[in-house]
């Protein structure tokens, strides 16, 4: 019923309908199904199922909605969720099991445990630039943790929406995993809902829209945003390797519609030079004479992307800095790999996430200024990169840099990593995911304290006396001196 | 590596003004941030102990106590913050949280709710029962006369224990705070006049007045309440419906014991559930089946001296948590660092690409070593 939108026939999912699905996801998760360590096995080897019986349908699906180049479908779409699949079923046991926890003095005798335990019913709203890990990602962290999920993936790009909803259905357990497809007003009906937990990703403007509707009913929500992520480039490093890891995390991630794409490089006046003709010869390389007729580069998503991203290639003072590129299709919507070189540190495109093909270098006298350069800028981004063989710029980097994630001397693969937390700080996000983070964003961690009756300290009952307080002042302290010193004093008062 | 998020906003509540205002104060300093402090203006001696004495110990340039109402609230939610931490009631959480949303600030709001206590022991030994009794009391009108948020909010106890129970309470009752109100020690008193008639506005309903067994006198020039013990008021009553907040402790009887658990499940996550039993097979099912920001077995209170147990709420009561490390973690953001050196290359990475590369990460991502050498050797093609 819900799914149906089809042109003729359109069943409208409204708050109504929102409620219903939440109401029967609810009754599924009060009978405990999900908890079951074996229903969550169970959903996420279906998943590597339908991952595998279903990939030529998956990147076709990418292809149509980003023209997404087979490689990065296979690796960063459907490898990538495969790999979260296989660690949560390699390590769920592990991360279901109780944590002992430390016992002090204070509480002799007792026991301490904290236990993990699903939060219950959650919405997971994901992004269209990698449709189909952002929204299954999520959904296998919270399937580990024994939730009871709504996906409702990015109608941005309707084939992946489509044909997740359809493998989704066939595959899980739809009595308590469900997709809604759908906008703005199917996003609003399902956000006038009471959840357990949101997990948003996507950019800052809804993300203030999601929190703002989970107030209301105290929803705790992750948000996975973006930011602009600085790369700052040294010299004396090696120069080929450096660019193509650069190319390969901007325009190697959806053309740089990515949220962790590097999105501006800083580096001296003095390597500036260089640095452009090394990206002009290995872009070469990599898409040809012609990058519009490369199949490795994805089209932008949309044409109100195409159009803000030629706003932003074509404003006074930024469109005469073009080193590099510039061609575009706005037929095909494509965007070729484009270098800005010393844009107005105010313009535009300084000042947006570009979240698209165009790079700009800005030039600093020594490469220590880009710190100021990076903390001026305002928000915190989600990720930031250094290029260097200096200890001590890479010091003073991992210090001094704020923002989700960092990464020397690579861009982007810290995303592969799942003992990392992968998540934003300050305008980039909140909460974090991956691996065993995932597992942990959809739990709640419950503290268990085990006392028993023996040694019941009648200290802590009224009527309240002098020497009662001092010697419970000793034991909080858990200061064996204070404790014998306290005691003496009972004794002789 | 954990780093500090920067410029914090805590606000804290009336009923352990210095606790709740300064352990947080403390997670905050340890974690790095500059801070400003905000204590609820109902205790009035406590807030202008903090505005004077604060910067005298503290450096002033990095913490700030701000005092005012409601309205010095409200302007400064309406401020970027990088994290505000809240303690409080559910209404002005979701207030706190709103304001937060504009500027994507990340909160922890410890909340509050009915804490139940299912009373299993009675059954036991007379010792056991004895200290079932006094931990209830104790974890009832010790904390701020149960103005607190782990305060025992109600009990759960079956029928045939009930009055056995109601005894003993009686008893502890009398030899830890006195005999009646006129004799009353060691408890505090409600906090204001608001407070004191929302209270007794609980015990108006004439169906609540008759379930009172013990107490259930007043004193409003001096704001006191006595400890009152109800027996079975209706279900639907707002003091059953509401976190009590106060000295007044409904007893629900049940035919079995185990019934509690969906009694519980009837009203929304508390911040604690107390069960007082011996039987393990009940404990699991308490821990499995319910669900609360935390679970003390066999007393009351104490899990707060625990800094080793994370303290926070869920759904209702919460998110977010703190004591110990938990509350260093609250106000650092644990930034992700990744080292990489420029050897070796993997050429793979990078366009163009070609079925061969593809087959070869797909390998490579795959551990699939194996795989990797036989396509090496050219003897896999795709």
């Amino acid at each position: 019923m819900l799914m149906e939108n089809k042109a003729e026939n359109k069943a409208v999912f409204d708050a109504e309908s929102a409620k219903e699905v939440v109401k029967e996801l609810r009754d599924s998760f009060v009978t405990g199904k999900t908890k079951s360590h074996r229903w969550r096995v169970t959903q996420l080897k279906a998943m590597l199922k339908m991952l595998d019986e279903n990939e030529p349908q998956i990147v076709a699906a990418l292809r149509d909605d980003l023209s997404k180049p087979e490689f990065e479908s296979s690796l960063y779409e459907i490898q990538m969720l495969k790999n979260s699949c296989r660690l949560a079923l390699k390590e769920m046991n592990h991360w279901m099991m109780p944590e002992k926890a430390k016992t002090s003095l204070t509480t002799f005798p007792s026991s301490a445990e904290i236990v993990s335990e699903p939060l219950g019913v959650v919405l997971v709203i994901s992004a269209w630039n990698y449709p189909f890990l952002l929204s299954l990602d999520p959904v296998v962290g919270a399937i580990s943790a024994g939730n009871a999920i709504v996906l409702k993936p990015s109608e941005m790009a309707p084939a992946s929406s489509s044909l997740i909803a359809k493998l989704v259905a066939d595959y899980l357990d739809s009595s308590c995993i469900k997709v809604v497809e759908g906008a703005v007003p199917e996003t609003s009906a399902l956000l006038e809902q009471k959840w357990d937990k949101i997990l948003y990703t996507g950019n800052g403007r809804v993300a203030r829209i999601v929190m703002a509707a989970a107030a209301k009913h105290l929803t705790p929500v992750v948000l996975e945003l973006g930011g602009k992520s600085p790369v700052i480039v040294d010299s004396n490093i090696n120069l080929k390797v450096a660019t193509r890891r650069i190319i390969a995390g901007k325009w190697g991630c959806n053309n740089g519609q990515a949220c962790i794409s590097p999105d501006y490089i800083i580096t001296t006046k003095d390597y500036a030079t260089k640095l452009v003709d090394s990206f002009k010869c290995e872009l070469e390389r990599f898409y040809g004479k012609d990058p519009l007729e490369s199949k490795d580069l994805s089209r932008i998503v949309n044409s109100n992307h195409f159009d803000r991203l030629s706003k932003l290639m074509d404003e006074e003072k930024v469109s005469s800095k073009i080193v590099h590129g510039g061609q575009r299709n706005e037929k095909n919507l494509q965007i070729a790999p484009t270098i800005f070189l010393d844009v107005p540190v105010n313009s535009l495109i300084m000042k947006e996430e570009i979240f698209g093909p165009l790079l700009p270098i800005i030039t600093v006298d020594k490469v220590e200024q880009s710190f100021d350069l990076i903390h001026s800028s305002g928000g915190k981004p989600l990720a930031a990169y250094l290029f260097t063989n200096n200890k001590k710029l890479k010091c003073k980097f991992v210090e001094t840099v704020s923002a989700g994630g960092l990464v020397v001397n690579d861009t982007a693969v810290h995303l592969a990593i799942h003992s990392l937390p992968f998540g934003g700080v300050g305008e980039s996000g909140m909460g974090s995911n991956h691996g065993k983070f995932s597992f942990d964003a959809f739990s709640h961690k419950k503290a268990v304290l085990y006392r028993g009756f023996a040694g019941d300290a009648f200290l802590r009952y009224p009527p309240y006396t002098p020497g009662k307080l001092t010697l419970l002042q000793a034991l909080l302290s858990g200061s064996i001196v204070g404790i014998i010193r306290a005691l003496l004093g009972w004794f002789w008062a | 590596m954990p780093q500090p998020l920067g410029v914090v906003l805590i606000f804290s509540s009336w009923n352990f003004p210095f606790t709740l205002a300064l352990d947080p104060l403390i997670g905050a300093i340890s974690a790095g941030n500059t801070v400003l402090l905000k204590p609820s203006d109902l205790a009035p001696a406590c807030i202008s102990f903090l505005v004077e004495t604060i910067p005298k110990y503290l450096d002033n340039k990095a913490i700030k106590v701000v005092a005012g109402g409601a309205d010095i609230g409200e302007r400064l939610l309406q401020l970027k913050w990088d994290k505000i931490f809240y303690t409080g009631s559910p209404r002005v959480g979701r207030l706190v949280m709103a304001a937060a949303a504009k500027h994507l600030t990340p909160v922890t709001l410890e909340l509050g709710g009915k804490c139940p206590a299912i009373v299993d022991t009675l059954s036991t030994t007379p010792s056991k029962a004895k200290v079932t009794a006094k931990r209830i009391v104790g974890g009832k009108w010790g904390p701020c006369n149960g103005q607190a948020c782990i305060a025992i909010d109600y009990l759960l106890v079956e029928e045939k224990l009930a009055s056995a129970l109601i005894e003993l309470l009686k008893k502890t009752i009398k030899r830890f705070y006195g005999e009646n109100i006129k004799s009353l020690k060691s408890i505090s008193r409600i906090v204001n006049e608001h407070q004191f008639q929302r209270l007794v506005n609980l015990l108006k309903d004439p169906n609540v007045a008759d379930s009172i067994v013990y107490g259930g006198s007043v004193d409003e020039e001096k704001l006191v309440i006595e400890p009152t013990i109800l027996l079975d008021p209706p279900l639907d009553s707002e003091i059953m419906s509401e976190e009590i907040f106060g000295p007044l402790l409904p007893i629900i009887t049940l035919k079995n014991i185990e019934e509690s658990i969906n009694f519980i499940n009837s009203k929304s996550n508390p911040l604690v559930i107390y069960a007082f039993t011996e039987d393990e097979t009940f404990k699991k099912r308490i821990l499995s089946e319910t669900s609360s920001g935390t679970v003390t077995f066999n007393d009351s209170m104490v899990q707060f001296l625990c800094d080793s147990l994370p303290f926070g709420g869920v759904g209702q009561s919460g998110f977010g948590r703190y004591h110990g490390k938990y509350s260093f973690d609250t106000f650092s953001h644990e930034k992700s660092i990744l080292h990489r050196g420029f050897y070796p290359e993997i050429e793979p990475r990078y366009p163009p690409w070609t079925d061969f590369k593809l087959l070869f990460i797909k390998l490579a991502y795959e551990f699939d070593y194996f795989g990797l050498i036989l396509l090496l050797l050219w003897f896999k093609r795709s």
